[in-house]
């Protein structure tokens, strides 16, 4: 059977692949070969759509960690096929159109390295049931959109770009973990599938509110909700392709995918209808007001997609209304909400990503996106005029491209909403028409904008670098074939329907029964009614705006600029960073001896603390088994040993001294019958002498320094300390009963493990897990011993040269 | 400074062997006695300290020319990747299980999945603590 777990195992081995298969075939564009992935689980994915129709879901699961409920649980129902098809599709076009855009001089291993991670990750996300993977997908969706936003490092304005994007969306992921967290509190569950199940049991719960909130910011941050938009403009320093892959087809919609998604969790509370549908038309509103000023296209691009994001964000809003009258005639007409929302979710990644692409041609034909320098481009470059033509009017929701159809749908469903009567929506909810309606009149204008000021009017080729010419055929396919999709699916908008949005439906609305019933039939012309006046509206307004934009463009000058919230984000990033200077600068002496004793007087505070707070420091010593004559023997050696060493006249001395230490305790080891432990602290023993004597030539001469007794009675007072705590635990450890012993494994070793030796059957068998990270941590030890030395002596040979 | 280590360097020649064949007894009897992955990485690796102590760098490297960085590399991805193994049969990450075998020579032997991490233990182990130890005597 197939396995949708394997669609998101792909693209991780591939990119692993990737750099190793670039250094055999430099001759040949590596982007033809990372094209095969994509569309290869494009068709797969494509394949299962008519038993995905048919109303059946795929659930696979790989135990992973049972103990912690977290299992690598994968599920594809119709939400997630939505978002896989529009990540394996548009992915493929990228790629495609990524080939022409990114000469082989570039270091493509890299990029599509980074790109196939990012698709993984992707895939992850939506395919995840188990709320843990999710997120680790999540996260990882944003650290490789990290890289690749900086792909271009040499810049800083690259730099700048992914480190704001890592930091917000980064945060709203923890937001989002801490509100898993409190899921998995309320339910008992990480599945998404049984939360969804049994939530109705949990509405009341006092996590309920905060869990939703928490989830909610997580989503928000990711699809650049207000006031979080603001990483979106500055993350298109990245190359196009990513631009119109991340920030128009996948990575932004991950957040409205998340709100979709927990829609049967959350959706029939008013604080989420509210929250989401209000955040969301403030980011229409505000998006949208902000494209008009731009006056670099991508910028424009960017602004546009955050108001397009809130768009579908507010129509999830609305849509969520449904659950709180639960099935009936009447709140059908809600749900159509969410159709729209799951409507042009797939309409704005076919054309915003074939704007992207556009810009990208004209950016990387004539070296500029300013409008200011453009202009008349249409007689040079009629495809790529053509497409930015199909995607603008569709952008606009004009007929007959299908950001019309979905447009009319949100303007009916802002008109509906109006009608219910909950929330107290009545009084107040003449505002989502109104706010709609003049979020839609700017998205004109700036539509307009694109068209007129870049393409028509006279051409100003002293004002560029490069003579204007069409573009190469290989880098029109892509963008073409998306304005394709843009045009048919207003034709055959109900094939979409049937297919894609309906089963998706079902997974919004798991209680409401047949989903043939909650999907709305789309017609082109829908009669003569109030959307049709507004959209008439829009396009009359629209145009002399457009007309008016010197006269009333003053008003962006209004707002100073430091109250804007990337003045806001730019202040909080400077004085985080000036506070930790000072509070590092203040530890961070450079003295080994100073860091030992925050590293001590830490373990005295925290295990000590601990211990004396929770009463654990309490023993029993006449249980104890009676001491013996050579335990008394070799405690005595260690103890001369130890002063000794305190007196020693000279480093070798000393490091003698502390190797009879070492090799006492093995013989304590011997004594109590742990030859295993006796064994390993021998040769750790005899092999870190060597390498202390390896280290002897590097050290300074050895001479007694004078300190003050202030430092000395510190130092004396945190030794003896740690002394006490170190012997009090051992001796209290014995009587410690917070948990549960966990020594029947042990007894049981050979029976579980089949090994007859229980101190490697804890390590390899019961506790693998610590085994590996130990190994690892030695692994980063090793590697750090060797970085540092090797870097040291090759700038110290550099002095030597200067 | 030239010292005399005729002395040394024929002990060493006897004495790796014997340290080498004991470190990989350690390493295969960790299971039921003492011994173990890391343990017998440990004395393997002071085997190959000891060769570098009484021969010279270029010498060793000639008659073993491994990159010690590349093995300690390859240990931990053999010790992480067997916790993957699991995942393909449907239990959780790192379970590890063991079966007794009819072997032509040995007869019955039981052979476990932990050896496979134990060897990647191993060979982080050596690989690590030779690179360490190569690093710092290289710098002098």
């Amino acid at each position: 059977m197939f396995s949708v777990t394997f669609a998101i195992i792909i693209p991780f081995i591939i990119a692993a692949l990737v750099p190793l298969i670039y250094r055999r075939f430099k001759f040949f564009h590596i982007g033809w070969f990372v094209m095969l992935v994509p569309i290869t689980l494009f068709i797969i994915l494509a394949r299962l759509i008519p038993s995905i129709a048919s109303g059946k879901t795929f659930v696979h699961t790989y135990k992973w960690i049972p103990a912690l409920d977290i299992n690598f649980t994968t599920y594809l129902d119709g939400l997630s096929m939505i978002l896989g098809l529009l990540i394996t599709g548009v992915g493929s076009l990228v790629i495609l159109y990524s080939i022409f855009y990114l000469s082989t001089k570039e270091s493509l291993q890299h990029f599509y390295c980074y790109l196939l991670l990012f698709m993984g990750a992707m895939l992850g996300v939506v395919f995840s049931d188990n709320l843990m993977v999710l997120y680790v997908f999540w996260e990882l969706t944003s650290v490789s959109s990290f890289l690749l936003i900086a792909f271009w490092h040499h810049r800083k304005g690259s730099r700048q770009g992914a480190q704001k994007a890592m930091l917000i969306t980064v945060s709203g992921g923890i937001a989002m973990l801490v509100g898993f967290i409190m899921l998995h509190m309320i339910t008992g569950s990480f599945s998404i599938r049984e939360i969804v199940a049994t939530i109705g049991n949990f509405t009341e719960h006092s996590l309920f509110i905060p869990a939703m909130i928490l989830v909610l910011l997580g989503a928000f941050t990711k699809s650049a909700q207000f006031p979080f938009h603001i990483w979106l403009p500055d993350a298109m320093e990245a190359p196009t392709p990513v631009s119109a892959y991340l920030h128009s087809a996948t990575m932004v919609k991950a957040g409205i995918y998340l709100v979709a998604r927990f829609t049967p969790v959350f959706g029939g509370d008013q604080i989420w209808f509210w929250t989401v549908s209000g955040v969301g038309m403030i980011t229409l509103f505000w998006g949208s007001f902000n494209a008009v000023r731009q006056t670099d296209l991508k910028a424009l691009l960017a602004y546009s997609t955050v108001s397009q994001l809130g768009l579908i964000m507010s129509l999830l809003g609305l849509g969520s209304i449904a659950l709180q009258f639960g099935y009936s005639n009447n709140s059908i007409l809600y749900t159509q909400a969410t159709f729209a929302a799951l409507f042009h979710l797939i309409n704005h990644s076919t054309f915003k990503g074939a704007l992207f692409m556009v810009v990208g041609i004209v950016d990387h034909e004539l070296g500029t996106r300013d409008i200011r320098r453009l202009g008349g481009l249409m007689a040079f470059m009629p495809f790529t005029f053509t497409v930015a033509v199909i995607g603008s009017l569709s952008m606009a929701g004009l007929p007959p491209f299908n950001g019309f159809l979905s447009k009319e749908m949100f303007f009916t469903a802002t008109v509906q909403i109006m009608k219910a009567d909950v929330f107290s929506v009545q009084s107040i909810g003449i505002i989502f028409p109104v706010v709609a309606w003049v979020a839609s009149v700017f998205t004109f204008v700036y539509c307009m904008i694109i068209i007129f000021k870049t393409f028509l009017g006279p051409a100003q080729p002293e004002k560029l670098d490069k003579p204007i010419h069409e573009a190469p055929i290989g880098m029109l396919i892509a963008p073409m074939i998306l304005a394709a999709f843009v045009v048919g699916i207003f034709f055959f908008p109900n094939l979409l329907g049937a297919y894609i949005l309906q089963p998706a439906m079902a997974s919004i609305y798991p209680t409401f029964g047949n989903p043939a019933n909650l999907t709305p039939s789309i017609s082109a012309w829908h009669g003569l009614n109030i959307e049709l006046l507004m959209t008439v509206g829009v396009i009359l307004i629209g145009f002399i705006l457009f007309n008016l934009l010197k006269k009333w463009k003053p008003i962006y000058g209004l707002l100073s600029s430091k109250y804007t919230f990337n003045a806001y984000y730019n202040n909080l990033l400077s004085f985080a960073e000036k506070q930790s200077t000072i509070v590092t600068n203040g530890y961070m002496t450079g003295l080994l001896r100073d860091y030992l004793v925050y590293i001590y007087a830490f373990f005295i505070l925290t295990v000590g603390g601990f211990f004396f707070y929770s009463g654990a420091f309490s023993f029993d010593p006449s249980t104890n088994a009676s001491i013996r004559v050579y335990e008394v023997i070799l405690v005595g050696v260690m103890a001369i040993a130890g002063v000794a060493m305190l007196f020693a006249k000279s480093r070798m001395t000393a490091t003698l001294l502390n190797g009879v230490l070492g090799y006492s305790i093995a013989v304590f080891f011997v004594i109590f019958r742990a030859p295993d432990l006796a064994l390993t602290q021998l040769v750790v023993e005899s092999v870190t002498t060597a390498l202390f004597l390896l280290a002897f030539s590097h050290l300074p001469d050895w001479k007694k320094e004078k300190v003050s007794t202030k430092t000395k009675m510190t130092n004396a007072v945190v030794s003896v300390g740690v002394g006490l705590v170190v012997v009090l635990v051992a001796l209290s450890v014995l009587n410690y009963d917070q948990f549960d012993s966990i020594s029947v494994y042990f007894e049981d070793a050979y029976k579980l493990a089949g090994g007859a030796n229980i101190v490697n059957a804890i390590l390899g068998d019961f506790r693998g897990f610590d085994t590996m990270l130990e190994v690892v941590v030695l692994f980063i030890a090793g590697l750090g011993v060797y970085t540092m030395i090797k870097l040291r002596a090759k700038k110290e040979d550099a002095d030597i040269e200067n | 400074m030239k010292i005399n280590d005729v002395i040394l360097r024929t002990v060493t020649r006897i004495v790796v062997f014997i340290i080498l064949t004991f470190g990989v007894y350690l390493f295969l009897s960790g299971h039921n006695t003492p011994g173990g992955g890391f343990i017998g990485g440990l004395v393997l690796a002071s085997a190959i300290v000891l060769l570098y102590l009484s021969n010279d760098i270029e010498t060793v490297q000639k008659s073993l020319p491994l990159d010690f960085k590349l093995v300690a590399a390859f240990g931990v991805l053999l010790a992480t990747s067997t916790g993957f193994g699991s995942l393909f049969f449907g239990v959780p990450f790192m379970s590890q299980t063991f079966a007794y075998f009819e072997l032509p020579i040995f007869g019955e032997t039981e052979l476990t999945t932990v050896t496979i991490f134990e060897a990647g233990v191993a060979l982080a182990v050596v690989g690590v603590v030779v690179t360490i130890i190569l690093s710092i005597s290289e710098d002098v």
